[in-house]
């Protein structure tokens, strides 16, 4: 045998410690699953990157505010979504203004009076199904129902509009958002802690004034969270707007026309707008002012979820 | 001091309180009668539509409604394409970033990216349709092949993107459901974290991402605009199974039915067949997430 | 019974000690006591049980359940966790209403009058028969706003300061918090709260407290206080305390409940109650085996 420095017990430890720290297929596998995060961010600069490039000649030669304020137009040169935004807006009030009374009552129900049984548990079923229903089946059904119903009671609209209208789209768009209204809200809800309820009840509250009282202040700030998002998800929807008529070319509402026949007739959102300026491949539609609607677009969308998350972030408690 | 045992309380709290009940009810009730609204206004009109078709021209060469040719296969083929090419984006970058970001970034890294990831999320199908047409279009499907400005794969990839952030989260959750205990026992065992989280994490979390990946197809399925601006065709199309060419899919054609014209007319075949391949998409994405939540709640009972 | 007169604590002839600490409120606490013992006859009785059963489903929580809880007294329920006295003081005041799967079986009365009867409205029922529970809930609202909601909901349109200072009063919290009322009640001290809860209760001018382990998320000094403000609370309300401290028990109630867990053929666990005396004896020299037992701590 030949002559050895026997290692002693510490050199021994040591090593078998040291052992396969590295290990090159751990390595790999990391890094490839960092290289697709990666790619999915740098999709994202691209895109934006991209939009931003096509929609600054715009914003420099005429600048955001006329770009803003001049209507729809047939002319690359003086087109512009006024028209578009003050659809949407119209659209996104109708929303609120629906979808909310209905969605947060209808959570309400489900969370702080529903008994658990059948019925309950079907309701919910539901309410999840329906949120992962396409949007356009939701045009379809505003097409087969809502356009209809809104000619009847007399709001159909000037001319040929015949319930082609923003009060359409309003009410359609609702029923489109209203699972997921209720879905958000009754997150809100269940997440107060029942200690609330209890002490309320224990002093002898009915339960609608245990809700009014004490639930309901307590998950203003989450449901407000959600509905604020939840709108600024029903301002960029387009396929269930193009199904119940929204104009896709230029229109004019008309010299003069009332605000009445405005809201009842013919009318745009912003999305549309877009959509259709891509598919105009001359007069700069396609290269520039459909990325600068876009940017105008995505702005909105921006503020609402900036605007959400500084809520959740100053009203959220901790329990 | 109270001594009287009259316990019956004001009759008027009581009635207000059955009333507030019935309303609330009421609200939650409306749900049920949107779903019968769809189902019915669906099932009606794709009735109609499938009394009077010639059920031959179910089967032909391409869908072209305005002359007649309702070959469902077409419109059915190119709405699997396309899922097929979205998923095959969204899958790796979806999963890759969720496992990445649950089980490997720090969390300073990860409360940076997270919020990235969840903008990707809020970005409308019309900018990415948008997106895809002049961008996706030439600099990556035109770039590497023989395809024209619309091709089901340019779109497919935009559906893609739109679908990662879907995947990415749900999968996310899926793997953050998973004990930390199990994690531990692995790594008390010796193993690095790639294969704890390959051999342990992972499979531990499978329903969950089986969960996120049937619905990212749902989604993929489902989705309408980047498929109208990005895989052409409108008005018709061929039945194909090359993903380089245009296509329709069942989203795509319905949309192109409503603005064909200026106006859906309220009669006509054409019409109905609209409903009739909304009745179709509906039952899909439907069953798609039924299956779906079949897998949710064996996650929810596993844990 | 002549340890109700020495001002120490004595051991018995267990060793165990059930005494009250040497303390002012002791003098008054003997008084009552000989009183309530000395007229047994005219004992005015609050609440009536009996042949109670509580069901969760198909799951019998407690059954076959026959006591009775007198007027201005400290009545304790003790016995190993799970033997349903908490669910047992939750059908006083019908808090197993909220339940969906909840079943009561039998009878409670309240002054004579059914509890469960058919015209009976739990939301007055709750109005007197107030509660104060394990950890201190108070709304996440103002310190004023806290006792001020039982009344104003039950319509009272007097003087809502003066409701909340008496009641802050008499829960021994006015001079903490008299000028900070504005406050938000999450930022007493957890003691501070359950007073905070207690004088909550005490607002809507219940005839009965029921208090659910009130003091058990509470620090020895805070749990000291409670027991105090309950000698004092005693004069004017009539108090049911769930307790796993048998010492406070002990130390606090006159007569006390001991229930344990009676496992079924069906393997079921269901609570039921096994003696119910004057505190003094329950301690000293129970009737039955099992009180002895849980009392000398050989189980539970």
């Amino acid at each position: 045998m030949a002559a050895r420095t026997v290692p002693t017990t510490t050199e021994l430890v040591r090593q078998s410690l040291r052992g396969r720290r590295f290990s090159p297929g751990g390595v790999v596998f990391e890094l490839g699953l960092l290289l697709m995060l990666l790619l999915a961010l740098l999709i994202l600069v691209t895109l934006l990157a991209d939009i931003l490039a096509g929609a600054l000649p715009v914003f420099r030669e005429r600048g955001v505010v006329d770009f803003v304020t001049s209507p729809l137009s047939l002319n690359g040169e003086t087109a512009g979504v006024s028209s578009a935004i003050m659809g949407s807006v119209a659209l996104t009030v109708i929303v609120a203004l629906v979808s909310f009374p209905i969605g947060i009552g209808a959570a309400v129900y489900l969370e702080e009076y529903a008994p658990d049984n059948r019925v309950t548990r079907f309701i919910d079923t539901n309410i999840r199904n329906l949120a992962g229903v396409p949007s356009i089946v939701y045009g379809l059904l505003g097409l087969a129902v809502v356009v209809g119903l809104v000619d009847v009671i007399g709001l159909g609209g000037p001319g040929t509009t015949s319930g082609r209208n923003v009060v359409t789209a309003g009410l359609t768009m609702s029923i489109l958002v209203l699972p997921i209204v209720i879905i958000t809200a009754a997150e809100a809800l269940r997440a107060v802690p029942s200690a609330i309820r209890e002490a309320g009840f224990g002093v002898g509250a009915t339960r609608w004034e245990v809700i009014r009282h004490h639930v309901l202040p307590s998950a203003a700030p989450g449901i407000l969270t959600g509905t604020i998002l939840t709108l600024a998800r029903a301002f960029g929807e387009t396929a269930p707007l193009l199904l119940i008529g929204v104009a896709t070319g230029f229109f004019s509402a008309g010299a003069g026309a009332s605000v009445v026949d405005q809201l009842t007739g013919k009318y745009t959102a912003l999305p549309v707008v877009v959509f259709s300026w891509s598919r105009q491949p001359t007069e700069g539609f396609q290269d520039h002012l459909a990325p600068a609607a876009i940017v105008v677009l995505l702005a909105v969308l921006f503020t609402a979820n900036a605007a959400a998350i500084l809520l959740r972030n100053r009203y959220e408690r901790k329990w | 001091m109270t001594t009287a045992t009259d316990l019956s309380g004001n009759p008027q709290r009581r009635r207000k309180e059955a009333m507030i009940r019935r309303v609330f009810f009421a609200a939650a009730a409306f749900s049920i009668l949107i779903s019968l609204a769809i189902v019915l206004s669906l099932v009606g009109e794709a009735w109609n539509f499938v009394r009077q078709v010639e059920l031959a021209s179910l089967w032909d060469i391409g869908w072209f409604p305005r002359r007649g040719l309702y070959d469902i296969p077409t419109i059915v083929i190119a709405t699997l394409l396309i899922a097929g090419v979205a998923m095959a984006v969204a899958v790796p970058l979806g999963l890759g970033a969720a496992v990445y970001l649950s089980e490997f970034a720090r969390p300073r890294l990860r409360r940076l990216l997270k919020p990235a990831l969840e903008a990707l999320a809020g970005i409308p199908s019309v900018v990415l349709g948008f997106f895809a047409l002049v961008w996706i279009s030439p600099q990556i499907v035109q770039r590497f092949s023989s395809a024209g400005v619309f091709s089901m794969a340019a779109a497919g990839i935009g559906v893609g993107i739109l679908t990662t952030p879907l995947v990415a989260s749900v999968s996310e959750d899926a793997m953050r459901a998973v004990p930390g205990a199990l994690r531990e026992a692995s790594y008390g065992l010796g193993a690095t974290k790639a294969t704890t989280v390959r051999r342990v994490v992972f499979p531990a979390a499978i329903s969950g991402i089986a969960a996120s990946l049937i619905l990212g197809v749902s989604r993929a399925i489902g989705e309408t605009m980047v498929v109208f601006m990005a895989a052409g065709a409108v008005g018709g199309s061929l039945r194909t199974w090359n993903v380089l060419e245009g296509g329709q899919t069942m989203t795509a054609a319905m949309a192109s039915l409503a603005i064909g014209t200026d106006q859906v007319a309220g009669e006509g075949l054409a019409f109905q067949s609209l409903f009739f391949v909304g009745l179709l998409l509906f039952v899909m994405t439907l069953t798609l997430n039924a299956i779906s939540n079949r897998f949710v709640r064996r996650v929810r009972e596993k844990y | 019974m002549d340890r109700a007169t020495s001002a120490e604590p004595v051991a018995d002839h267990e060793g165990v000690v059930a005494a009250a600490p040497a303390r002012n409120g002791l003098t008054r606490r003997v008084e009552l006591r000989e009183r309530a013992a000395a007229a047994p006859a005219d004992r005015e009785v609050v609440f009536d049980v009996s042949d109670l059963s509580v069901w969760y489903g198909s799951f019998r929580a407690i059954r076959d359940i026959e006591l009775t809880v007198g007027k201005h007294e400290i009545t304790a329920f003790i016995g190993p966790s799970g033997c349903g006295k908490s669910t047992l003081l939750r059908c006083f005041n019908r808090m197993n209403d909220l339940i969906d799967t909840a079943r009561v079986e039998g009878s409670v009365r309240y002054h004579g009058v059914d509890l469960y009867g058919d015209d009976v409205d739990p939301v007055e029922v709750r109005r007197r028969i107030g509660m104060v529970f394990q950890k201190p809930n108070p709304f996440p609202k103002s310190i004023y706003d806290n006792i001020a909601f039982g009344p104003k909901i039950a319509g009272y349109e007097g003087d809502m300061d003066d409701i909340v200072e008496r009641s802050l009063r008499r829960a021994a919290l006015w001079d903490e918090v008299e000028d900070k009322l504005k406050d938000s009640a999450l930022a007493l001290s957890g003691g501070q709260q359950q007073r905070l809860c207690i004088a909550r209760a005490i607002a809507t001018d219940p005839d009965v407290l029921l208090m659910d382990e009130p003091a058990s998320a509470l620090d020895p000094i805070a749990t000291l206080r409670i027991e105090e403000l309950m000698y004092e609370l005693k004069e004017d309300y009539t108090i049911v305390i769930v307790t796993h401290n048998m010492q406070q028990a002990a130390r606090v109630s006159d007569r006390t409940a001991f229930f344990t867990v009676d496992v079924g053929d069906d393997g079921q666990r269901t609570g039921v109650l096994v003696e119910l005396d004057e505190t003094g004896k329950i301690f000293t020299n129970p009737n039955q085996r099992q009180t002895e037992d849980y009392i000398t701590g050989r189980f539970g």
